[in-house]
Order: C-alpha cells, then sequence, then structure tokens
C-alpha cells in the first residue's frame, strides 16, 4: 500500500441558503481503498461525494487528486476539458440511477464500449469483445449485448452501469448508494460483484450509502456524517461495534437484525 | 509477540443519559510466541472485550496493546486506521462467534479469500483440505453458509480464521457449537498452530479444551458498574 493519498479534501464547506451541506469537512482515500461514507438523508453524503468528484464547487476548501505519474491536481480549479478527460478515464461514478449514467437509446454492448472509444479505442472487433466480456463478469448474458437497455430490469441496468464504469479501468470510483432501490435478492448479488471487483482490480472507491450493512461488507474505512458534519470515523468494524458519538450510536442501535 | 500496558476500556452510553460502564481497568497481559493464553472469568466480565479491543474492533480508553508486525512493535491502541487494516491482514487473525459475510459467496470462496500471500488456485486448494478437515462435505463447498447450521458456520468461520497462518491468533470460543469429534479436530488445530509458533489468545468456556490447549490463563475480573 503507497503512503501518497490518492485523494484528500481539507475543509470542505458548503451550504444551501441557511442549510449547511458540508461544514469544514476532511476526507483521505489511499489507493486500493473503500471509504464508506454514511448517514439519514440530508446529513450531507450526496453532497460530499459530488464535491470530491468535483461535479459540485465547495464555497471553500480545497480537493487534491494525484494522477498516476503522482502530480497533484487541485480539482476545483481544473480546466472543464481536463476534469471531464478524468471522468473518461482514471475516475469512474456509478449513480443510484442508472438511467443518469447510461444511454437508453443505445444497445448495452454500446453502453460499454463507448467509454472505451472516448479513450481513443477505435477497433470496433476488439471493443465488441471486451464489452462482452464486461457484461460477463457482471453476469449479464452475452446475447443480449445488442439489447436496449430499456428491456431489462433494474438490477440488470445497475450491473451495466458498473461495467460501463469499470471497462476503462478506473483507479477510483464514486459511487451513491448502488444497491438502493433493488431487490434484497439482486442487492446481494450486486454486493458480491462490487467486492470482488473492487478487491481484484484494486480500485479505491468512496461509497455513499444510507445501509450500514453494505457499509460493513464493503468498506475498510467509514465517515458517519449529520448535518453536514463527519462526527465520527474511522475502521468500519470499529465505528460500527463500538460506536463513541450519540448520533452513531441512535444509527448502529436502529437497525433492524434479520 | 502481544503485550498489552495498562489497558482500560469503559463504553458511555449517549442514549441512557450519558451512563458509563467500566469493562477492562489495567489489564496487562503478555503472550509469547507458541503460546496459548486462556481469557477466564464469570460472564460479562469482559472477555470479549478483552479479545476485541486486543483485534482493534473496540477503542481503548488509556493504555497500549503492543503488537510485534512487520519487525516493529505497534500500539493497536493508537495506530490508524489504515495500519490496523494492515496488521489484520498480515499479522492478527480473529475467529468470531459468528460468521458475518457478503451474502451468496460459497463457503470454499470465504476460506480461500481469507489466505495470505498464496496463489488463487493454492488458496482454493488449501480452503478445500482445511474443511475437509474440518468435516464439512465436498459438497458444501459451493453453498453460501447462510442456510448451514451453527456448527457448520463456526467452522466456516474457524477454516478461514486458520488458513491465514497469522503470527497472533485470537478465538472467540472456537468450539461452542461443535460436537465432540469437531471439538478434538479444533484441539489439534489449535496445538498445531502453536508448534508452528503462532501466538494465541482464546475464550474457551469448554474446560477440556481449556485444559487441552491453553499453557495459563489470564484471569478477567468484573469491574463494579459506576453510575
Amino acid at each position: 500500500m503507497s503512503e501518497d493519498t490518492l485523494l484528500s479534501a481539507s475543509r470542505l464547506t458548503l451550504r444551501f441558503g441557511a442549510v449547511p451541506a458540508l461544514v469544514e469537512v476532511d476526507a483521505e482515500l489511499w489507493p486500493g481503498e473503500v471509504l464508506a461514507v454514511v448517514g439519514e438523508s440530508g446529513s450531507g453524503k450526496t453532497t460530499l461525494l459530488n464535491v470530491l468528484s468535483g461535479r459540485l464547487r465547495p464555497q471553500s476548501g480545497v480537493v487534491w487528486y494525484r494522477d498516476p505519474e503522482g502530480r497533484l491536481h487541485d480539482v476545483h480549479a481544473m480546466p472543464l476539458p481536463a476534469l471531464r478527460a478524468l471522468h473518461r478515464s482514471d475516475w469512474g461514478f456509478v449513480h443510484q440511477n442508472p438511467r443518469e449514467n447510461l444511454r437508453l437509446g443505445v444497445t448495452a454492448g454500446g453502453n460499454v464500449g463507448e467509454r472505451l472509444m472516448a479513450q481513443g479505442s477505435r477497433h470496433y472487433g476488439r471493443i465488441r469483445e471486451e464489452a462482452i466480456g464486461w457484461l460477463r463478469q457482471v453476469e449479464i448474458d452475452a446475447d443480449r449485448v445488442d439489447d436496449l437497455p430499456r428491456t431489462f430490469s433494474g438490477g440488470m441496468l445497475q450491473r451495466l452501469q458498473i461495467a460501463r464504469t469499470l471497462v476503462t479501468h478506473p483507479r477510483l470510483v464514486f459511487m451513491d448508494e448502488p444497491t438502493g432501490g433493488l431487490d434484497v435478492s439482486v442487492q446481494a448479488r450486486l454486493l458480491d460483484l462490487i467486492r470482488s471487483l473492487v478487491s481484484r482490480l484494486g480500485i479505491a472507491a468512496v461509497l455513499v450509502t444510507h445501509d450500514l450493512a453494505v457499509a460493513r461488507l464493503l468498506a475498510h474505512r467509514i465517515m458517519v456524517m449529520q448535518r453536514g458534519r463527519v462526527v465520527e470515523a474511522g475502521l468500519t468494524d470499529q465505528v460500527l461495534d463500538d460506536p463513541r458519538h450519540e448520533y452513531t450510536q441512535l444509527l448502529v442501535s436502529s437497525v433492524l437484525q434479520a | 509477540m502481544l503485550r498489552t500496558d495498562s489497558l482500560d476500556k469503559s463504553f458511555t452510553l449517549h442514549l441512557r443519559n450519558g451512563l458509563r460502564i467500566p469493562v477492562l481497568h489495567d489489564v496487562n497481559l503478555a503472550v509469547h510466541a507458541g503460546e496459548c493464553v486462556a481469557l477466564t472469568g464469570p460472564s460479562g466480565a469482559g472477555k470479549t472485550t478483552l479479545l476485541r479491543s486486543l483485534y482493534g474492533n473496540y477503542r481503548a480508553d488509556a493504555g497500549h496493546i503492543w503488537l510485534r508486525h512487520d519487525g516493529a512493535m505497534i500500539d493497536i491502541a493508537a495506530a490508524p486506521p489504515r495500519t490496523v487494516v494492515q496488521v489484520r491482514a498480515a499479522t492478527l487473525g480473529y475467529v468470531s462467534q459468528f460468521l458475518r459475510v457478503v451474502p451468496r459467496v460459497p463457503a470454499l470462496d470465504i476460506v480461500a479469500d481469507a489466505a495470505r500471500g498464496l496463489a488463487p488456485d493454492v488458496a482454493r486448494a488449501r480452503a478445500e483440505e482445511l474443511l475437509l478437515r474440518l468435516n464439512i462435505p465436498r459438497r458444501l463447498h459451493a453453498l453460501p453458509p447462510a442456510t448451514f447450521s451453527g456448527g457448520e458456520q463456526q467452522r466456516i468461520n474457524l477454516a478461514r480464521g486458520f488458513i491465514g497462518r497469522h503470527p497472533v491468533l485470537l478465538l472467540d470460543e472456537p468450539t461452542a457449537s461443535l460436537d465432540a469429534e469437531n471439538r478434538d479436530i479444533v484441539i489439534a488445530m489449535i496445538r498445531a498452530a502453536k508448534a508452528e509458533k503462532i501466538a494465541i489468545v482464546g475464550i474457551f468456556h469448554d474446560t477440556t479444551v481449556r485444559d487441552a490447549v491453553a499453557d495459563r490463563t489470564h484471569d478477567v475480573t468484573p469491574l463494579q458498574d459506576a453510575a
């Protein structure tokens, strides 16, 4: 494990009118590490994800990203084309709603292949082959490659989005409630898929979820947010099994045991 | 291999008006390579709390937990989360009472994933060997353990804990749900681990197991509840 952070944010602050979405938030992520951000709706966790990934600008604070050559980039000071290029290559973003990321008028194979073409791949046969390989990895039958996403179920769409995101081998993936809104059986399958892909490919991830069980199974470290502040952070099992902050104790004790 | 220095641990329950429950006070425990120390004391005395603190699962309030990791002594009680992750990957193994895993993952993969420094096929072969040794028949290896019996789940957990051959191994009631035959197998595995110079700290309610594996005991005395 390298000693250099992949992503490092300090004193991020953002208010929506009178509502504090982020208050002096610090965050660090190392290569190959999965960091979960948990909290209730309105705690600021999705805002944090959007600010870390450069999709939303903070009122103050800075986010540094270290590229593969070791150069540091201030994410919010980058020219827009450079940020877009980063989102197409080194980074990936998995939305809660896969329709936000997928092109519904393009075939499943096209959705996966498009990211490769955006990176400069031109050999059609090879792109198609790789797309099929990725569909298989996310457990979508190869004979669905020419089907349009609108014929897919919610769980399949989410898996297609993951294939589209990972095909370019990103170093860092931002995930916003990737298992939200899915049936539990589909959720379990997706969790297993994310867990094995992330550990096999050594991808670092920032995972926003309100589901503590998802955080426990996927994340090395966890940050608990309440009203825009990080109230507790640390090793995932430590924070969940020995919560110190009042709010974390409330969250942990409110979970139903299945 | 492992030494605690005046370890203190209490729990503060904010949802109970800040009720503070002290559990461990001034715990001094030392375990050497190849030695097995059994934690003893009445139920509720804090044996599991101590074991979980050693693993970094519970955070100590005061004191140190020194562990030999990668040629140096590291204080688990003060180490940053990333270091604890590395220590657990390389040095410190833990067998809990309950199996907690991603649903849908086959038993064999759960065990093979916990191997250290082995090629995937070697890890799978080793996992299979361990599962068979623990009397988990081959037909169960490809199934996720969610539907397994308590004793079977415990044996999956044991296989997962032993496959890593961590230099320090923590065992929380490793034979609680096992029959006599499987209990004897676990005793043999613990003895073999000691012969490999692995340091072990365990909670064994079953006195047969404790007598068979422990070199000495460390008594955990219950503290008076303070308001």
